[in-house]
């Protein structure tokens, strides 16, 4: 039964992402994630702020249900198919501990200094996933698009708007990752 | 019919997205230290099949359910608004290690502390929303 819970490999979850993407084009949709946080302050009235919430948010409904369902998929994996203990490098769990201070590496499935929710009242956590998540949704609608809209959909689309974002995602992550991540923890 | 293919289509993508750890910090934080092949090979692998695929829907006309056109419209032009919201999105997803897909996925995997994220989240795209006329594009 072990086999349940091992992680798949790219080999197994790159094709499975394509057909996920083919599946939603075959019912007349894009594959974007992204485009549900617009939807949702749409809903939530930020059209009387802003012009881009000014849209029929009740027809780009089917973003939330897509949404539910990622919600249930990882409810379902969590719970039935994993152990929830990432292993990543060695090398890289050194430099996690050494740099910043992160040694839940290959026992949790995210860090527990920063997503464990008995450290959810620590401020500074509050302050990095709360920054954290107002790049990344402030981020993906001024590029038009975040990982599955751009590096998915648009390289397979061979757009160049799709190329250059992704370019984007790299320098921006790797100056997060290498000269501010050290900085931050 | 419609919102059952939704929420299964969602489901598969929360399984897969779990499942192959593209939803976990670690990941993230180990791809951009270059320090394993397996994120690379998951977008790669992705999009190398979506591109045989999409030159079949182009080449053989294929169409959606209900004899639709499939929607693969091309971006606008330029390059400012990429390039910077591009780097603004890559800061962010280096730092919370999450992606607007898989932020979903570890909400129903029962980690409360992503619920922070998913609230940033909406608050970075509602302020773009406000100061969007004064960003280049």
């Amino acid at each position: 039964m072990n086999f349940m819970f091992e992680p798949w490999p790219w080999y197994v979850a790159g094709p499975l992402i394509a057909l996920i993407m083919f599946a939603l084009l075959f019912v007349g949709k894009q594959f974007g994630m992204s485009s549900a946080l617009r939807t949702v302050c749409a809903a939530a009235g930020a059209g009387r702020a802003a012009s881009l919430f000014k849209f029929d948010w009740r027809a780009e409904r089917w973003n939330l249900m897509v949404i539910a369902g990622a919600v249930a998929g990882g409810f379902v994996a969590s719970r039935y198919l994993s152990n929830n203990q990432v292993q990543i490098d060695a090398a890289v769990t050194l430099k996690l501990a050494q740099d910043l201070n992160i040694t839940s590496t290959n026992n949790a499935y995210l860090p527990t200094e920063l997503f464990g929710t008995e450290n959810m009242t620590n401020p500074s956590n509050i302050v990095i996933l709360l920054l954290g998540g107002v790049l990344v949704g402030f981020g993906a609608r001024y590029a038009g698009g975040c990982t599955s809209g751009h590096a998915i959909s648009g390289l397979s689309n061979l757009q160049l708007p799709s190329l250059i974002a992704v370019v984007g995602f790299f320098i921006g992550g790797l100056l997060m990752n290498h000269f501010l991540l050290p900085l931050i923890f | 019919m419609r919102v059952v293919s939704y929420l299964v289509i969602g489901f598969c993508f929360g399984i897969v997205m779990y499942k192959s750890e593209a939803a976990s910090w670690f990941r993230i934080y180990e791809m951009f230290q270059f320090g394993s092949f397996h994120m690379y090979g998951i977008i790669g692998m992705a999009v190398a099949l979506g591109i045989v695929g999409v030159q079949l829907i182009k080449r053989f006309n294929i169409k959606a359910l209900g004899s639709k056109e499939i929607r693969l419209t091309p971006k606008n032009s330029g390059y400012k608004n990429y390039l910077f919201g591009g780097i603004i999105f890559g800061l962010g997803w280096a730092l919370s290690g999450a992606c607007p897909g898989p932020m979903y996925v570890l909400a129903g995997a029962g980690f409360p502390a992503i619920l922070i994220v998913i609230f940033g989240a909406l608050l970075g795209t509602f302020l773009y929303g406000v100061f969007k006329r004064y960003l280049p594009h």
